[in-house]
């Protein structure tokens, strides 16, 4: 991810200056503006980037349009709010935003002394390797020598020192200023690899002039778990986001989605019932309306329409649920019970 | 007696004129000029046709969606599709005539200097443009008051954001920049040393850095809870920036004032603001035109920078969807487009300033 040095130390400077602040009650807040403001990446296919008619739209913009039917009622009552890689937790921390939902890379560091917390993963990602056909290499591991196109300054350069050091094997890095620019040095025959997280190295393979020319490799060498953050020291606040991503994926679990979301609030299931509102009080403890879940579902979906509407099989990007399908399913999403 | 009947002249010989003269004088003079003229033309040739016939012949100007396109040729479908995004950005759809019809009353607002128009209405025209304009102009855009519905600024974006980024800089900068200008060669110590200690820090830092600063920085000075528009904060730093240029540029005309106008001003006993207001700044602005267009073109083109801080310009916009999946590589027809717009906008304020140089022409030196 474009998590850069520069943010660091900015984000250290920022610490000092908001060491243990709160700002608490954001529910309260998002309640009486009316409005989720909700920062996002400035273009990035499938997770947030601007459609044909200038609308949101993508996977994280989804998390965002959630939070928004949970707490306001409707899903488009959210103010996005583009930011850079590098602004992107001062924009939190400075409370111009009440949710960053900008693939964002859930880390030690990040998690801990930046003065946020990760409420949870919408996306597993990883980094892997986009290689020309002709080439005729099947693994990550017979790469030995090989021109790598990549990003400068992102978590992604280092992890590829990182993957062929561990491996005893060199390779020479071509850097480039953005994916973009890296796909088109792979395009140009200017390096053999290119590498980035596999969500991006889907939607650049599409950008190609022969995307049927290149492949990607099965070998992930890093963990990328990307999700929604939100300022430290406000619980309330924690919980709600959290635990609507939880509802999206225990809906999917429970089969419901979009459409048949009314006819499940007359099911005899308890654990349904529970999600849709009609038994417990879910709701209720967590400061919102008892059945927050429907406006969810029937105004964004399960996580799996997310996915599929987004990043799925039948979008450009094309992506397979992988790690994101659910633990019945083989997948490792799972969400703590609604109870 | 035989009279002397003169031949009609002759016409030049056929080497000697015309386009074949123009030819071996400009192109073939001698056979090494021959040979650098087949070789360039050669290579122009191969270049130029397959590039008119990427974008114009081959390229595909009207359909429906990306499988209308051709590959290997221009898609300006995409442009087209995206042609509102890259005007108004997030600009809600069915209030897009409110900044439509400020661009308008800016057009008239600019266009009197090539109308042969009383003195008097051009001048009120001009402070209607200083002043008037960039009020209205707001309360158009952003609206929230006279019942238009309010629309917040970080929906405003493309074309009309570099517009306005550009058109506030240069108008608020311009009157800080005389200001600092005429401080410098002040003789009060106190504001001259204020004057050069602005003027040389923001002219050391590099804008990329102020508008950093202003968009990540600022914030986490500013007391808990308080936040301020980042439209805001990029058009301060821009104009502060661009304030300390145009006063070297104010400057420079100050100093080319002869010593004798300084003089005869205080001959007449005029007061220091009205020397400056009456004599001396008329005749130093008119010098400097050139310079302030100079600047002005720059800074539009350094509007693109804000791209760095997450605000979509017509550059940022463009940028923002050329990723997309679901358009096969746009990128060339993408930044095209955008060096498309540029270049009409800066020759458009290249020929304007020429325009005003011209009309305040009173030369008496030649």
């Amino acid at each position: 991810m474009n998590k850069t040095i520069i943010t660091m130390g900015l984000a250290a400077t920022g610490l000092l200056a908001f060491a243990g602040s709160t700002q608490a009650a954001t529910l309260q807040d998002v309640q009486d503006a009316g409005e989720l403001r909700c920062g996002v990446s400035n273009g990035l296919p499938g997770f947030s980037q601007p459609d044909s008619s200038g609308n949101w739209a993508g996977i994280d913009v989804d998390t965002c349009r959630a939070v928004a039917a949970a707490v306001l009622g409707d899903a488009d009552a959210v103010e996005f709010i583009p930011l850079t890689a590098a602004e992107r937790f001062t924009a939190l921390q400075s409370g111009e935003i009440d949710v960053l939902s900008r693939n964002t890379t859930w880390t030690t560091t990040r998690d801990a002394s930046l003065g946020l917390n990760f409420t949870g993963t919408n996306y597993y990602d990883g980094q892997g390797f986009l290689i020309k056909t002709a080439l005729g290499v099947d693994s990550a591991y017979d790469l030995d020598g090989a021109a790598v196109c990549t990003q400068a300054g992102t978590t992604t350069e280092l992890n590829l020192a990182d993957f062929f050091r561990a491996n005893d094997m060199e390779y020479e890095a071509v850097v480039f200023d953005t994916s973009e620019a890296s796909a088109q040095g792979f395009d140009n025959n200017r390096c053999d690899v290119l590498t980035s997280d596999t969500s991006q190295l889907a939607a650049l393979k599409t950008q190609l002039t022969d995307p049927d020319s290149a492949e990607i490799l099965p070998e992930i060498i890093s963990k990328e778990p990307l999700g929604p953050v939100v300022r430290q020291g406000d619980d309330e606040w924690f919980n709600v986001v959290k635990w609507v991503l939880f509802g999206q994926i225990n809906a999917e679990e429970y089969g419901i989605t979009s459409d048949n979301v009314e006819e499940m609030e007359s099911s005899d299931n308890p654990s349904v019932q529970r999600i849709v509102g009609t038994s417990g009080n879910m709701g209720e403890i967590l400061g919102l309306d008892d059945d927050f879940m429907v406006d969810v579902i029937s105004q964004v979906g399960n996580y799996g329409e997310m996915f599929e509407r987004n990043v799925g099989p039948d979008t450009p990007l094309g992506l397979n649920r992988g790690n994101n399908a659910l633990w019945t399913d083989g997948g490792i999403l799972y969400a703590p019970p609604f109870r | 007696m035989a009279t002397h009947q003169p031949l009609p002249n002759q016409p030049a010989p056929v080497t000697q004129r015309g386009v074949i003269r123009w030819l071996r004088a400009n192109l073939f003079s001698s056979w090494i000029n021959g040979l650098v003229t087949l070789v360039v033309g050669y290579y122009l040739l191969t270049m130029l046709i397959p590039l008119i016939d990427w974008a114009f012949i081959g390229a595909v100007f009207t359909g429906d969606g990306v499988d209308a396109c051709r590959p290997g040729k221009a898609c300006w479908i995409f442009v087209e599709e995206r042609f509102g995004f890259f005007m108004y950005g997030f600009y809600p759809e069915a209030l897009r005539w409110r900044p439509t019809l400020a661009f308008a009353l800016f057009a008239l607002a600019v266009v009197p200097p090539f109308l042969p128009l009383p003195g008097r209405l051009r001048r009120s025209v001009a402070i209607f443009g200083l002043t008037g304009l960039p009020v209205g102009g707001y309360i158009l855009i952003a609206g929230g008051v006279f019942g238009l519905e309010s629309v917040d600024t970080s929906q405003w974006g493309g074309l009309m954001l570099t517009l306005i980024l550009a058109y506030v800089g240069i108008i608020a900068a311009l009157p800080i920049g005389v200001a600092l200008a005429l401080g410098r060669r002040s003789e009060m110590p106190v504001i001259r040393g204020i004057c050069v200690i602005f003027i040389e820090f923001w002219r050391a830092v590099p804008l990329i850095t102020i508008l950093f600063m202003a968009s990540v920085m600022l914030p986490l000075f500013l007391p808990e809870g308080v936040t301020f528009d980042k439209l805001m904060r990029a058009l301060i730093g821009i104009t502060l920036f661009q304030a300390a240029y145009m006063a070297e540029v104010v400057r420079g005309g100050l100093q080319a004032i002869p010593k004798g106008q300084y003089e005869a001003a205080e001959a007449l006993g005029l007061g220091y603001w009205r020397r400056m207001r009456l004599i001396i700044l008329p005749q130093a602005l008119k010098i400097v035109v050139p310079g302030i267009a100079n600047t002005v073109i720059s800074l539009f083109k350094d509007t693109t920078l804000v791209l760095i801080i997450g605000l979509f310009d017509l550059l940022g916009a463009v940028k923002s969807t050329l990723s997309d999946p679901a358009w096969n590589n746009v990128m060339a027809e993408g930044y095209l487009f955008v060096a498309f717009c540029f270049w009409v906008f800066c020759f458009g304020m290249s020929r304007y300033s020429h325009r005003i140089e011209k009309q305040l022409d009173t030369d008496h030196r030649q």
